[in-house]
């Protein structure tokens, strides 16, 4: 094995397993009280303060088209760094540190739903299970609504 | 050379420098006290040297322990009461201590000084020659040593000093304040060619630059400021005037090295800096413009300055002039900047800005544990709370303190931009400042900056007339510009004034038409005031050519735009031939601001303070029939006035209707706002307390909801929107859909971005029919019981308001049958020429309407025109004609007594 694998914080949504760069990782906290934003997109589930910091919460299930999530169940927070700061990610569960190489991967079917495919960069083939790399900057882009809407 | 120790060196610079401090105001001391010596303050003095003589000569500074040595032998001298501190010797004492220090400043280069003029002056006044006992090996030597070539200096001076970067970055950073300082100091030395004390600063500024240039091998811009100091020698021993011509090359001189440091700051050499022309024309200059009578130029390019290997970052030690006749005044000034200078630090605002950040997490953190032990009964812990409450405000307030600076730093550059700018115009400008000491956040001062330079250049340009012009009218040939700023009620006040011709309000008018912002019909109706707003229209400009200062048709909104950024508001007022005012409110700091918490639909928001005007609470029983209706649009009579309102639900949840008020019988509170010079009422659940809240940005995620300017944390932890005031009132509503009332080309003119929206008050008579009148006739509004008319000269009059107001029956004026009920609605009309209240049947609304070209009916005089408004065909109404025509009604004596 040459190439350099990589190292991903997986974590689950609905059945789903996603995976991030761990370095793009700042810490996973569990629930946190949020305060609603009214008139924003729906995939911003409200604000979350860490620590003194306002953190936008961006609910994946709503940015990857997947059913709402149960009332009784409280999301997770992966926090991410991105270009604008950083941004609470809403997940059903945290999953394991792995490391992943280049073999393992393949580029998402076209058959994937458009709708999800550009927060999708690819899947690595894990033995028995898929787990499939979040493209996070596509995933917290929700700055103009109308926009994601168009898309879907 | 070869030091001991370079940081052995170092710090004897900087104790040394210290020592030296305080001498200039104990050699005035001394020199006050005359023979009636203070021995314990020479003394001090002679301890002083003595130290600074004794490391000196361990150290191998010979030029500097020479020169202690003599002080310290005159002070010896001195508290021996052998020679008697005479202004003279003083003032040699002085320039040796200036001297001095300058070595120290620049102290591996010190040895490379001349100090054999100040030791003969010094030894010019002990008691004898003969009794010169043998001084220190580094004394004679020094004296001995030929003074070298200044030109070689600064090679070695560069090479002794390793971090040349730094030293370069420190003299970009004082020389560009050197600059701006010189820069204000010629514009006031041609205000006052008399100014000789003005030349001297000028005359050190200038030295110091060139020392500063000197020092670290840029030969180009030594060279240029050598010429400019040599012509302000002339100046000092005023063998030369301040003439225009002398200061524009000046000026230009100090663009110039500008321009320098520009370049060094790039390429950190001066390589390609052209200087060789403006030379020649300094040297020009000064040919043409030399006073005959003396013949001494030589004298003046001889200035004692040796020595110009100089460390710039040193401002205080920079003060070489050896002034012969040093007034108390101008020492006493020199003293006081020589201590701001020792008691001030450079600090990277990158690090105020953390510590700002930080203390705002502090202050959640302070308010939380706040909260916290108003629970606890634990005494002890309820008295550290409190302690760290205290301790954290005075932090936050201390800290702000850091960030803030005087308004004066901007306007420093406008004395030059008028003067530059009046010359362009042939006009003739004084520019007087008030408050420049008003402090504003770092971050408002940049905000602000090009905004008030706009406005300054406008003033300028369009505002004060041409001196032939202004004769004529009978005013002072010269304009004057007042900058004023003050605080006042936790913002800052900025007023702009030129006593010009005021506004051209008819050339306003005319363009506004011309640019198709407004109709004809319009100008002609719309107030001064409104007209004067126009200004701030985009795409408006009144100059009749577009010059190179301005009128190119951006600007005022530009002005506004920049200003309403940083929450800020600007108003106008103009007095027709007395000028123009422009007057600028901002708040002191984004980061920390008073807001009032509100709550509503369980969650709180922040409305910053600067929007609020007044809370109306209103009781559960007066709540239902306070609020009236107009068409399903709440308004509320506040003082007389329809004061429309919003439903902060309805604003964050499109869509909902409120009506729980009504239902549920509950107090109704509404927050007085105001935006864009317009009042509203925002309806809230419940109105919380005021508190200072650190402002956060939103996510990128949120930044498109222009309905917030922020969040920020409570006491609790929990987040707060803060509202932004602007967007939530209803005239700026987001969507079209919620304006309460549209005209029919609304929407053709909201594409086309250039409208002008006017407000009309919409009243009808008896439902039949409706008109419409500027809200910026009505006076007020006020109802008025029916038995309170009484008759005067055929006149329904009322007593109102200590006098008489004849009242007009819309309907009568119309032709309409009246209905006289028991309280009649009236609309005051006030102005000087005819005041009258206007008998209307019921208010229906208060409406912005396009201003777009009315249907022109004439069989009305009073009747302007008709539009489209809520559906329904409205007439306009002049509120002036209705005025007249009340008079010549003859039929109305008969009308109203049937009425009462």
């Amino acid at each position: 094995m040459n190439a350099p694998s990589r190292r991903l914080g997986t974590f689950r949504i609905e059945g789903l397993h996603f995976g991030v760069d761990v370095r793009n990782i700042q810490e996973v906290i569990r629930y946190q009280p949020m305060t609603g934003v009214p008139l924003a997109p729906a995939a911003v589930r409200g604000l979350i303060n860490l620590r003194g910091q306002i953190v936008t919460a961006v609910d994946l299930r709503e940015r990857l088209a997947l059913p709402a999530r149960a009332e009784d169940k409280l999301p997770m927070n992966v926090v991410v760094q991105t270009d604008g700061g950083i941004v609470s990610l809403l997940v059903d569960e945290i999953g394991d540190v792995v490391d992943a190489t280049p073999e393992q991967f393949e580029t998402p079917p076209p058959t994937l739903p458009s709708s999800i495919a550009a927060l999708i960069e690819g899947a690595y083939k894990m033995p028995g299970w898929l787990l499939l790399m979040l493209n996070i900057r596509e995933a917290v882009n929700i700055a103009t609504p109308e926009l994601s809407l168009h898309s879907v | 050379m070869d030091f001991l120790d370079p940081e052995l060196v170092a710090e004897f610079a900087i104790e040394s420098l210290e020592g030296l401090a305080d001498i200039e105001q104990q050699l005035l001391s001394i020199e006050s006290a005359g023979a009636n010596i203070d021995v314990e303050l020479v003394n001090a003095v002679f301890r002083t040297m003595h130290s600074i003589k004794g490391t000196a000569g361990f150290l191998g500074l010979d030029r500097i322990g020479g020169l202690a040595h003599r002080l310290e032998e005159v002070l010896n001298h001195m508290r021996n009461r052998e020679i008697v501190p005479s202004s003279q010797l003083v003032t040699t004492m002085l320039s040796a201590a200036d001297y001095m220090r300058q070595l120290i400043s620049a102290v591996e280069s010190s040895n490379e000084g001349d100090i054999s003029e100040f030791v003969a002056g010094l030894e010019a006044f002990l008691p004898s020659a003969g009794l010169n006992r043998s001084a220190p090996a580094a004394g004679p030597k020094a004296v001995a040593t030929t003074p070298p070539e200044p030109e070689h200096a600064p090679a070695v001076a560069n090479a002794a000093c390793p971090s040349l970067t730094d030293a370069v970055r420190e003299f970009v950073i004082e020389s560009y304040e050197n600059l701006d300082q010189m820069e204000r100091e010629l514009v006031a030395l041609e205000a006052d060619p008399s100014a000789v004390s003005v030349v001297r600063g000028i005359f050190r500024t200038m030295h110091t630059i060139k020392g500063g240039a000197g020092f670290l091998a840029l030969p180009r811009l030594e060279k240029l400021a050598h010429a400019a100091e040599s012509l302000l020698g002339r100046l000092r021993d005023q063998t030369l005037s301040p003439s225009r011509a002398v200061i524009e090359v000046l000026l230009k001189t100090v663009d110039r090295c500008r321009e320098g440091l520009r370049l060094l700051e790039t390429q950190s050499s001066d390589a390609g800096f052209e200087v060789t022309s403006l030379i020649e024309q300094i040297d020009e200059v000064a040919r043409h413009t030399a006073r005959p009578a003396v013949a001494a130029p030589v004298a003046a390019t001889k200035s004692p300055q040796p020595l110009p290997a100089v460390n710039a970052a040193e401002p205080v030690a920079m003060e070489t002039e050896p002034s012969i006749k040093p007034t108390v005044d101008s020492s006493a000034s020199e003293k006081s900047s020589a201590g701001m200078g020792e008691a001030t630090i450079r600090v990277d605002v990158g690090l105020l800005d953390k510590l700002m950040m930080q203390v705002g997490e502090l202050v959640l953190a302070r308010n939380q544990i706040v909260q916290y032990a108003g629970r606890l009964p634990d005494s002890g812990f309820v008295g550290t709370a409190q302690r760290l409450n205290l301790i954290t405000s005075e932090l936050q307030e201390s800290l702000m303190k850091t960030r803030m600076q005087p308004i004066g730093n901007v306007w420093s550059k406008f004395p030059r931009v008028v003067r530059d700018l009046a010359g362009q115009l042939g006009k003739q400008v004084r520019i007087e400042m008030e408050g420049r000491e008003t402090e504003l956040d770092k971050t408002i001062i940049e905000a602000i900056k090009d905004p008030l330079t706009h406005l300054v250049r406008n003033s300028v340009d369009h505002g004060i007339e041409p001196p032939e012009q202004r004769r004529q009218a009978g005013k002072a040939v010269e304009g004057t510009l007042r900058l004023r700023a003050y605080h006042e009620g936790g913002q800052v006040n900025i007023e702009i004034a030129d006593d010009g011709a005021g506004l051209n309000l008819e050339r306003i008018r005319r363009k506004a038409v011309e640019r198709g912002l407004i109709s004809a019909e319009q100008s002609t109706r719309m107030s001064d005031r409104d007209v004067s707003q126009l200004i701030f229209a985009p795409g408006f400009s009144t100059a009749e050519k577009v010059t190179s200062v301005s009128g190119r048709g951006v600007g005022m909104d530009v002005v506004r735009t920049n200003i309403e950024r940083i929450g800020g508001t600007i108003d106008l007022i103009s007095l027709p031939g007395q000028g123009t005012t422009m007057r600028i409110k901002i708040p002191l700091t984004l980061a920390i601001i008073p807001a009032l918490i509100v709550a509503n639909d369980g969650a709180r928001y922040a409305i910053p303070q600067v929007n609020l005007l007044e809370l109306v609470r209103l009781d559960p029983e007066k709540a239902q029939d306070s609020i009236e209706y107009i068409h399903g649009t709440p308004v509320y009579r506040l003082r007389g006035k329809l004061l429309p309102l919003v439903y902060l639900s309805e604003r964050l949840f499109p869509g909902l209707k409120v009506a729980k008020h009504r239902a549920n019988r509950e107090a109704i509170n509404i927050v007085v706002l105001r935006a864009d010079n317009r009042h509203f009422g925002l309806i809230v659940d419940k109105v919380n307390d005021t508190e200072e809240i650190v402002v956060k940005p939103l996510g990128k995620q949120l930044k498109s909801i222009r309905e917030y300017a922020g969040a920020t944390i409570m006491g609790d932890g929990s987040i707060a929107l803060i509202l932004d005031v602007k967007r939530l009132a209803p005239t700026v509503a987001a969507d079209g859909e919620q304006r309460a009332c549209t005209t029919e080309n609304a929407a053709a003119s909201a594409a086309s971005g250039r409208s002008v929206r006017q407000s009309m008050l919409v009243v009808d008579v008896d439902g039949d029919r409706q008109f419409a009148m500027p809200t910026s006739a009505v006076a007020r509004l006020e109802r008025i019981p029916a038995a309170l008319i009484e008759h005067a000269q055929h006149r329904e009059v009322i007593q109102y308001r200590g006098g008489i107001l004849p009242l007009v029956r819309l309907a009568d004026a119309v032709d309409l049958p009246t209905t006289p009920t028991g309280e009649l609605q009236v609309v005051v009309h006030d102005r000087a020429e005819a005041s009258f209240g206007l008998i209307v049947g019921r208010i229906v609304d208060i409406c912005e309407v396009d201003a777009v070209p009315a249907e022109r009916r004439a069989a009305d005089e009073f009747i302007v025109g008709s539009m489209v408004i809520r559906d329904r065909v409205t007439d306009l109404i002049d509120l002036g004609a209705l005025a007249h025509f009340t008079v010549s009604r003859r039929r109305h004596a008969v009308a109203s007594e049937a009425s009462v």
